[in-house]
């Protein structure tokens, strides 16, 4: 099959996670001039509790634009993680808000946790920023493009006035899923 | 300079590639999962002097582009299947009156008002036929984010070169999704304006078929005065029974559409591996990504697949299908409905190969597993 890796941020509705998608898709088909595909939930299923975004990033143009077997998923709360965390290929990883997943659900591939929420209001001293936080650190975790790339795009995102809260964040993220991953 | 490009989804590009067009009016009411065309028109109309009007419903803005075009503007409105089913009077009004316009149906399952916000494919026969009377139709199905953008152009190069609606169907799944949009530089891709009348207003007649099966139109409300109705009507644009005046208009308007020059004109499909191929899925739209997948997954598996990938839904690809048909051992149709093109493949196909179906209606977008079954089932 052609190269494709595939990626799933779900957490509650409000957390920024579809924003978090389409900031990883505009770092790998924009900045990196890979090919991606974003999608999110959408209607009934995205007004109640749980929502996701997914993103498709190949070498070649994505054809099947949902996921098949995701690679990689991050999960914020206990619900997206029940909902969403499902389908995830054996030997890829799960990374959830280790402060509101209790009980991730268990399968065929690696699970890491860190305290994002609490990195966002602790660290940061705004909530808001726990999507970037977490895409920081779900790019740390899957390599899946270039820190720089990650970051330039996070900062051609925001306004100018927020731009070095965002960088706090994206870097807070990364460095300490690097942290984790080095044991 | 380097290309302008962002990352959008597929309801932006369309409105982005209406505004590269020359798209200069847009009448609509809002309707899932279309709204973004308006959204993004309403931002961007009034940078260009353009005009944007939300209307009291989606008859009203079938009848605001219908005029608009009258008048001189290129001119488009965005839907849904319901909202094409609320318009299919006005639709007919176009056709026989022969006004240029472009109609976006961003599709999503039904009848009525079904699942507003998941995928369809199911409104490719109203496309064709979703107006009573005899009627040509022009009907475009891009199946990726880039190419709802030059699609959009094409229909608009479409509907002012054949003085006709033209519809662009694509569905809630490459509506919303985003991918990454390299926009064109103006003049890379072509752009058609109507051809204005090369006579004086006093010597002008709207119908006027020396000028050939599509004759020249003014701008309503400029020096030149017509009238418009939606009676079979003389070279002059009034109202006749003539008999060999409404046979003649009644055959032209469906000969410039499917005469063989226009349809060589119209007619878009792409292939991918049918060179070789003994089995062809015909897949149209998102569902022609699931195909492609399947395609490249069949291949592996050493089944001799391929893809056959009508752009221009309407005309049907008649020739191209033929050839295919005496080529392949079966061919495969997967649609997000029922089976509705499946029949027009049938028509064609039906004395040379073996035929498949495989369909999908519960709002989610069929996956290449279920097409590659089918293909094996088949074979």
């Amino acid at each position: 099959m052609a190269e494709r890796y595939e990626l799933r941020f779900s957490g509650a509705g409000g957390q920024g996670l579809i924003t978090a998608g389409i900031i990883l898709a505009e770092a790998a088909s924009i900045i990196e001039g890979r090919h991606a595909v974003q999608s999110q939930s959408y209607g009934p299923e995205a007004r109640g509790g749980a929502s996701k975004s997914e993103v498709i990033i190949g070498e070649a143009p994505i054809d099947y634009p949902k996921a098949t077997i995701v690679d990689a998923c991050l999960a914020m709360t206990q619900e997206a993680a029940d909902k969403y965390a499902v389908g995830i290929k054996k030997g890829g990883v799960l990374l959830v808000d280790s402060d509101f997943v209790k009980n991730p659900p268990q399968g065929d591939y690696k699970i890491y946790s860190l305290p994002i929420m609490r990195t966002a209001k602790v660290d940061v001293g705004r909530e808001i920023v726990a999507n970037v936080i977490a895409l920081g650190a779900m790019i740390a975790l899957t390599d899946v493009v270039k820190r720089e790339s990650g970051e330039q795009a996070v900062l051609a995102k925001v306004p100018e006035a927020f731009k070095d809260l965002n960088k706090k964040a994206y870097s807070l993220g990364f460095d300490k899923m690097k942290e984790v991953l080095a044991g | 300079m380097a290309k302008k490009i962002a990352l959008l989804q597929g309801n932006e590009a369309c409105a982005h590639g209406a505004l590269y067009a020359g798209c200069n009016f847009f009448g609509g009411y809002p309707i899932t999962p279309s709204t973004e065309v308006a959204e993004v028109m309403s931002g961007e109309l009034p940078k260009v002097g353009g005009k944007f009007i939300q209307m009291e419903d989606e008859i009203g803005a079938m009848a605001s582009i219908i005029g608009a075009s009258l008048a001189g503007s290129k001119a488009l409105t965005a839907t849904s299947g319901p909202g094409v089913s609320l318009k299919q009077e006005l639709i007919g009004y176009a056709c026989i009156a022969e006004v240029p316009c472009v109609i976006i149906n961003v599709m999503r399952g039904g009848p009525s008002t079904g699942m507003p916000t998941g995928p369809g494919q199911s409104d490719v026969m109203q496309a064709r036929w979703g107006t009573h009377g005899d009627h040509a139709a022009i009907a475009l199905c891009p199946s990726s984010c880039q190419e709802i953008f030059s699609e959009t152009v094409r229909a608009f190069n479409l509907a002012e070169k054949y003085r006709m609606p033209v519809q662009v169907l694509f569905d809630e799944i490459v509506g919303h999704m985003r991918e990454r949009i390299v926009f064109p530089e103006p003049g890379e891709l072509e752009v058609i304006d109507r051809t204005a009348p090369s006579v004086p207003p006093e010597q002008y007649k709207p119908f006027d078929t020396s000028f050939g099966d599509v004759p020249p139109l003014a701008a309503f409300g400029s020096d030149y005065r017509f009238h418009v109705t939606g009676l079979n009507k003389a070279e002059d644009g009034f109202p006749t029974t003539k008999a060999e005046l409404v046979d003649a208009e009644e055959r032209r308007q469906i000969r410039k559409v499917e005469g063989a020059e226009a349809r060589a004109d119209i007619e878009l499909n792409e292939e991918y591996m049918t060179e070789d191929a003994e089995v062809v899925i015909f897949a149209y739209g998102s569902t022609a990504r699931s195909a492609r997948y399947a395609v490249n997954e069949l291949r592996e598996q050493g089944i001799k697949a391929g893809l056959f990938r009508p752009i221009t839904l309407w005309p049907f690809p008649e020739k191209r299908v033929a050839e295919l048909g005496e080529q392949v051992k079966a061919m495969v149709v997967a649609e997000m409905n029922l089976g509705q093109m499946v029949f027009e493949v049938e028509r064609i196909v039906k004395n040379t190969c073996k035929l498949g179906l495989v369909t999908r209606v519960d709002g989610d977008p069929l996956t290449p597993t279920q097409i590659i079954d089918q293909v094996k089932e088949v074979l």
